[in-house]
């Protein structure tokens, strides 16, 4: 039951800096102003296009895939992968699994292969890549360590040492009411759990960042229409009142 | 040529990454500006005796930055270390300096940022790569912030977009403000502050030069091509590189534009006062440098009652001009505050304000307005240079690519020989000269000779494939960099050129005079 309380405190603390966090964060982002038109050209000229180009970004990686293709390929496994499982953990979330929830749970089950599988390959490239051995921080190795732990922990109790799940569900849907039922005892169990919970934790302050932060860079939502469209940020604008 | 003091790049069969040669380019540091140069265009004139009060000033400075900038803010938080930029930077090619790599680069900023601006920065610095502001970094910043060519061939491959143009001009931004600027740029915004180009020449010595231009010509061609000044009235202001008025290649371009509008009959003038397309505020970061340079351009279209508003073969200046004059100085469209409104009410909404010479060519060449005798243009094979400021920060004609197609429509309509480079070195994948972004200097000889690298091996592919004898180019920093360093690779340097260049060889005039 000390589990259970431990784990329960610390997702309502997981929740709160995640959310917060990334709140604070997304408004810092927008209410900072980019005083300069500066798409990457060749740019869409108009919203419509740029709306096109930010989900070719965001779902395809394309300007990674133009980048480094190994790259691209374990990064776009590995975050299709984490997608796919992330939707098949709704349940845990929900009363009762709508159908097309039930219906992707096998789908969400076998992409974590592909998600572990983009994460060593990720991982491996900055052993072995002279480039990125040198590019990377200690904070990057133990990102990818975590996130291996978690995968790890999640499918070995998917594959191999199966765990409680109503339990499980009933502990979550209860944190949602400011219930506590208790957790199933599980290493696996417990290690994913804290796991998730770390990376909730530092996601506002860290690298993770970049999930957010795309749809704010200004080389690729802006449109290309300087010429057509006075582009003028408020603290640009009061060089002109003088 | 003497012999360089360091060793030339080889030409290799395969390109592939390079191994990487750590502290190759620490020593490359351009000249730094003195007092006088640094309180002439306002910055702070020398670094504090006391390093705590820069050290102090530097974070500020970041922290203001940080606030003002989306992409700064967004950049310094969003990149994972993926490496898909890390061979990109020609200067990283040329060099194998893995400070050059774009992402090292950025994290010479990125590990200040996390010290004083992350808590896991402040709390667990090593972990995270995060260090504390001293006075080797600040000069490990000075050295490799100038040597970046803001070309944003990174950002291309970004997934996030990160820009480490962006980066560079904060970095720059900061060190100038605590009087730690760079000569060679610093000085040329003086002059333009002062007398209105980047080479500082006079009004009278552009008469002279522009009338000695008209003799030239009328010797050449027997037509009384006009080259006008200062004009009150003509429908046309054409801002170009200073450079044009008296560089080779450059001035052939310039005699180039004047053919086009005479062929055309539009009428022209050039300004004295607004002399200078370049703009290196950009270099710079500064956006009140930026602006203030732009400024003259406004004040001369408003002065001389121009209808349209023409930029010359700059890179650099296409990009100030296209994505950031509307903003700076308010030539452009759509504007609805007096400031702008006061501009365009007197500009032609017909035409796209400002417009690119080639813009201006190509759509003469459509109209049927301009005849070309192609065959003048025989003795050269000819390959395109697509300028980084041009490809990846702007645009010509209506849709967006048309800055790859129009420099090319117009070869094809006035030459016969072209052949394109290999297509991971051109269009928005093209490589910099290795001169732009503020390090054509001298000081900087190896550095741009090592950054030119990429572009020199492809073309000599196609030198050797096909015999190119001319690379044309719209930039006038590609034009005088390439002049320079193509000699190290064993090419002529007359093989760079101008787009207007090849236009003034081939155009009909119409009748002799």
């Amino acid at each position: 039951m000390s589990m259970t309380i431990f784990f329960a405190v610390l997702f309502y603390l997981a929740a709160a800096v995640f959310t917060l966090g990334l709140i604070y964060k997304i408004y810092d982002f927008a209410r900072t102003p980019a005083p300069l038109s500066i798409p990457t050209t060749p740019a869409p000229t108009t919203t419509p296009g740029v709306i096109w180009r930010m989900f070719r970004e965001v779902v395809f990686f394309e300007s990674l895939f133009k980048g480094n293709l190994w790259t691209w390929l374990f990064g776009w496994m590995f975050h299709m992968g984490l997608f796919l499982v992330l939707i098949r953990h709704l349940r845990y979330f929900v009363a009762e699994a709508p159908v097309w929830l039930l219906f992707i749970q096998p789908f969400g089950k076998y992409a974590s292969f592909m998600m572990m599988g983009g994460l060593i390959g990720l991982w491996g490239r900055r052993f072995f890549v002279e480039r990125i051995r040198y590019i990377s921080t200690p904070s990057d190795h133990l990102w990818l360590a975590l996130l291996l732990v978690i995968g790890v922990t999640g499918m070995g109790m998917t594959f191999w040492m199966h765990v409680d799940v109503v339990a499980v569900k009933a502990f979550f849907l209860g944190l949602m009411v400011f219930e506590i039922n208790a957790l199933p005892a599980h290493m696996g169990l417990f290690l994913h759990l804290l796991g998730v919970a770390v990376l909730m934790l530092l996601f506002p302050f860290s690298k993770l960042l970049h999930a957010p932060g795309v749809f704010f860079s200004p080389t690729r939502n802006m449109a290309d229409n300087p010429r057509e469209q006075r582009h003028l940020a408020p603290w640009a604008a009061n060089f002109e009142k003088s | 040529m003497a012999a360089p003091e360091f060793e030339l790049p080889k030409f290799r069969e395969y390109p592939t990454v390079p191994a990487l040669r750590e502290g190759a380019m620490a020593h490359s540091k351009p000249y730094v500006a003195n007092e006088k140069i640094q309180e002439a265009i306002g910055f702070q004139a020398k670094l504090d005796d006391d390093w705590r009060v820069t050290h102090d000033k530097v974070i500020a400075k970041f922290g203001e930055l940080l606030g003002k900038y989306r992409s700064l803010k967004v950049f310094m938080d969003a990149c994972v270390h993926c490496g898909s930029c890390t061979d990109k930077c020609h200067y990283f090619i040329g060099s194998q300096d893995p400070k050059n790599m774009p992402v090292a680069r950025q994290e010479l900023m990125r590990s200040i940022y996390r010290r004083y601006f992350t808590w896991p920065g402040k709390l667990f610095p090593q972990l995270v790569g995060a260090r504390d502001l001293t006075k080797e970094i600040l000069d490990e910043w000075y050295s490799y912030f100038w040597q970046c060519s803001e070309c944003r061939r990174c950002s291309v491959f970004c997934p996030y977009g990160i820009d480490t143009a962006e980066v560079t001009m904060a970095a720059r931004h900061i060190l100038d403000s605590v009087g730690y600027g760079q000569k060679y740029s610093n000085e040329i915004i003086g002059k333009v502050f002062k007398i209105g180009n980047n080479l500082g020449l006079p009004g009278p010595a552009l008469e002279d030069t522009l009338a000695g231009l008209e003799e030239d010509v009328k010797e050449d061609t027997g037509v009384a091509v006009r080259y006008p000044i200062d004009e009150p009235g003509a429908e046309v202001l054409l801002v170009t590189p200073s450079a044009d008025f008296f560089a080779e290649p450059h001035i052939e371009s310039l005699i180039g534009y004047g053919k086009v509008f005479h062929a055309a009959g539009i009428s022209w003038t050039l300004s004295s006062h607004a002399s200078e397309a370049g703009n290196f505020g950009l270099f710079n970061g500064s956006y009140e440098t930026m602006r203030k340079v732009a400024l003259r351009i406004r004040e001369a279209a408003l002065e001389l009652g121009v209808k349209r508003i023409v930029v010359g073969e700059c890179g650099h200046a296409w990009r100030v001009a296209y994505a950031f004059w509307n903003t700076l100085n308010g030539v452009g469209a759509g504007g609805k505050d007096p400031f702008s409104i006061e501009l365009q009410k007197q500009l032609d909404p017909r035409y796209p304000q400002p417009s690119h010479i080639c813009e201006v060519t190509w759509d003469l060449i459509q109209q049927g307005r301009l005849k070309f005798d192609k065959e003048a243009n025989d003795h050269r094979i000819i390959t395109f240079h697509d300028s980084c400021n041009v490809a990846r920060a702007s645009r010509m004609g209506g849709y967006a690519g048309g800055q790859f197609d129009i420099p090319r429509n117009i070869i094809k309509a006035v030459a016969n020989k072209f052949v394109e480079m290999d297509e991971d070195t051109v269009r928005e994948k093209t490589f910099c000269c290795g001169g732009g972004g503020g390090v054509l200097t001298d000081e900087l000889l190896e550095l741009r000779v090592k950054g030119a690298f990429p572009r020199m091996e492809a073309l000599k592919r196609v030198v050797d494939a096909h015999g190119v004898n001319f690379m044309a180019t719209i930039c006038a920093i590609c034009k005088a960099q390439f002049t320079k360093v193509l000699p190290y690779y064993g090419f002529n340097m007359r093989l760079v050129g101008g787009v207007h260049q090849l236009v003034s060889t081939a155009i009909r005039l119409g009748q002799e005079q």
